[in-house]
């Protein structure tokens, strides 16, 4: 099943086109890749989806995105609301300067009204889902900035899962680490697809291979190719997706 | 190129010298006037009793029985500051955080020349205006509700100041606002926030050092306003109330010291001696009291 569709999505930054004509199907509880060399489109792509271009001026969007069947462009929606079920985890670590905790309750307690204990209980069922518990349960008031970066980059993971989401968007959110967290962060996605839609933008194509079920090729704002990942990379039907996994260019 | 590097390294160490003497002119400053001020400040205190001079709410320099307490100047820079505080730091945040993260471009351009503008008048004018504008004004209210027929008084004051700190409240809090890594408001955005929940949540504590040195600032320039002040207060020696005219720790000193003489003269080195402590105190003060909570 489906659970993000986008249909002939252009988007222009000002004049520059940055995506063209996308047609793309996300299935629900699996892992979709978004590879392509640099400058192709797919942090925007990605970014269309939970609609954090509205932030930036300038952003011209035509075609339709739709998440569970709804155009999330159109007017009624509510912002807040879909960022809420469509959360993101950054390309660089960007945990609050706050206390980890307080990383962590941030967004719970945007929406609703909690009690000490049930926020408690959130923050480690959070911090657990993103194999972070056991590092940090001794220093949770701790400020965030004192993890390293592998660490950093799981507590935004868990502050993506506090408000649980439906579908997580990373945005290469292992280029920052080491072998060792990159590591751990893919066995996470591993877990997380069991209960969410994980869509990954990845310039390392062994990653893409190795944790992804789909997987889709852009270029200079097209988007090339896209299907099952054993596909993509045993059989490509496109020259162009050939060379760009056989690293003959990008 | 043997003798190209030593003359680089002259050079080098030249410059060192230089950037090493200036630095301590301001320290030979500050110094010196910590030293003069203490010097000249204390024969008086030593003179009255410490609390008399502190405590003393009776100010009568001149005539035949003399009386030093400078307790009604120390509450009214007291309650001036924190009504300048009190006013002032709201509208001044508000202002940054609209300039910062809200304004288009364009207006946020405008409100930005009038704040550097506004930094700009000096103190006389805005007492001046004050003494024509306001004054009247607080003098009608005060009539009308109060039956009191002055409009020289500490709320004319307060209400001076107020503007008066608000430049640099606005530019060195909306200077660390515009400075907030925009990652962390996109990951307050991405958690679903609101933009205002995104700005006080987010934006304000992580600008809160800067703020702070603002509000420090600006109420640096409250307790050391003595031109402006001196033309709404009324420089009356009265223990403090908003309606009534009042003397604050720098208008005590200037009201008289081109005339005094003897005791009273060094009387109002004493209160240049308190009037230091005092901002060193209330900066102390501020610093921890705003950054308390935001360790790193
Ligand atoms: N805010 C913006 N304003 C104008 N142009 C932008 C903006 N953001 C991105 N672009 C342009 O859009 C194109 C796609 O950028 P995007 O960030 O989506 O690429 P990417 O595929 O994520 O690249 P990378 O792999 O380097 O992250 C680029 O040409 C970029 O210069
Ligand atoms: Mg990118």
């Amino acid at each position: 099943m489906n659970i993000i569709s986008a249909n002939k999505l252009s988007l222009h930054y000002g004049d520059f086109q940055a995506l063209r004509d996308i047609d793309l199907d996300v299935p629900a509880r699996e892992i979709t890749a978004l590879i392509g060399p640099s400058g192709c489109g797919k942090s925007t792509f990605l970014r269309t989806l939970n609609r954090m271009n509205d932030l930036i001026p300038g952003v011209k969007i035509t075609g339709e995105i739709t998440y569970h069947g709804e155009d999330i462009y159109a007017p009624q929606v509510d912002v807040t609301a879909l960022r809420k079920s469509i959360g993101m985890v950054f390309q660089k670590p960007n945990p609050f300067p706050m206390s980890i905790y307080d990383n962590i309750s941030y967004g719970p307690k945007l929406h609703a009204s909690l009690s000490k204990s049930e926020l408690n209980d959130l923050v480690e069922r959070s911090l657990h889902g993103a194999a972070l518990w056991d590092e940090v349960k001794d220093r949770l008031k701790k400020s965030a900035l004192s993890l390293s970066g592998g660490q950093q980059q799981r507590l935004c993971i868990a502050r993506a899962l506090s408000v649980s989401p439906d579908v997580l968007l990373m945005d290469e959110p292992t280029s920052a680490l080491d072998p060792a967290s990159t590591m751990k962060i893919e066995e996470l996605m591993g877990q997380l697809k069991q209960d969410y839609t994980v869509i990954i933008v990845t310039h390392n194509m062994q990653q893409a291979a190795r944790i992804s079920d789909k997987t889709a090729f852009f270029l200079t704002g097209d988007l090339v190719e896209s299907g099952q990942t054993d596909q993509i990379f045993t059989l490509p039907r496109d020259k162009r997706t050939e060379d760009y996994i056989t690293g003959r260019f990008g | 190129m043997n003798t190209k590097n030593k003359r680089k390294d002259i050079v080098e160490k030249t410059m060192q010298g230089v950037f090493f003497t200036l630095g301590m002119v301001t320290i030979i400053a500050v110094v010196t006037i910590s030293a003069y001020l203490v010097l000249n400040g204390l024969p008086a205190i030593r003179e009255i009793g410490f609390f008399e001079f502190l405590f003393g709410q009776v100010w009568r320099s001149t005539g035949t029985d003399p009386s030093f307490g400078i307790l009604p100047f120390i509450l009214t820079s007291f309650y001036g500051m924190i009504g300048a505080i009190i006013i002032g730091v709201p509208i001044g945040l508000m202002t940054a955080i609209f300039l910062a993260k809200i304004a288009n471009p364009r207006i946020a351009a405008v409100v930005n020349t009038a704040v550097e503008l506004l930094a700009g008048i000096p103190s006389v004018v805005y007492g001046f205006v004050g003494m024509i504008v306001l004054v009247p004004f607080i003098q009608q209210i005060a009539l009308h509700f109060f039956g009191i027929p002055s409009g020289a008084n500490l709320l004319s004051a307060i209400l001076v100041l107020s503007v008066m700190i608000l430049p640099s409240i606005i530019s060195v809090s909306r200077t660390a606002l515009v400075a907030v890594p925009r990652d962390y408001e996109e990951a307050s955005f991405a958690l679903g926030a609101t933009k205002m929940e995104t700005i006080f949540k987010v934006s304000v504590p992580s600008a809160r050092s800067g703020i702070t040195a603002g509000v420090v600032l600006g109420v640096g320039r409250a307790i050391g306003e003595a031109m402006a002040v001196m033309m709404v207060a009324g420089n009356v020696s009265n223990m403090p109330e908003l309606f009534r005219p009042v003397t604050f720790l720098t208008t005590a000193i200037t009201r008289e010291l081109s005339y005094a003489s003897g005791l009273q003269r060094q009387a109002l080195f004493s209160i240049g001696l308190v009037l230091f402590c005092f901002i060193m105190l209330i900066n102390i003060i501020l610093n921890f009291a705003l950054k308390r909570g935001h360790k790193g």
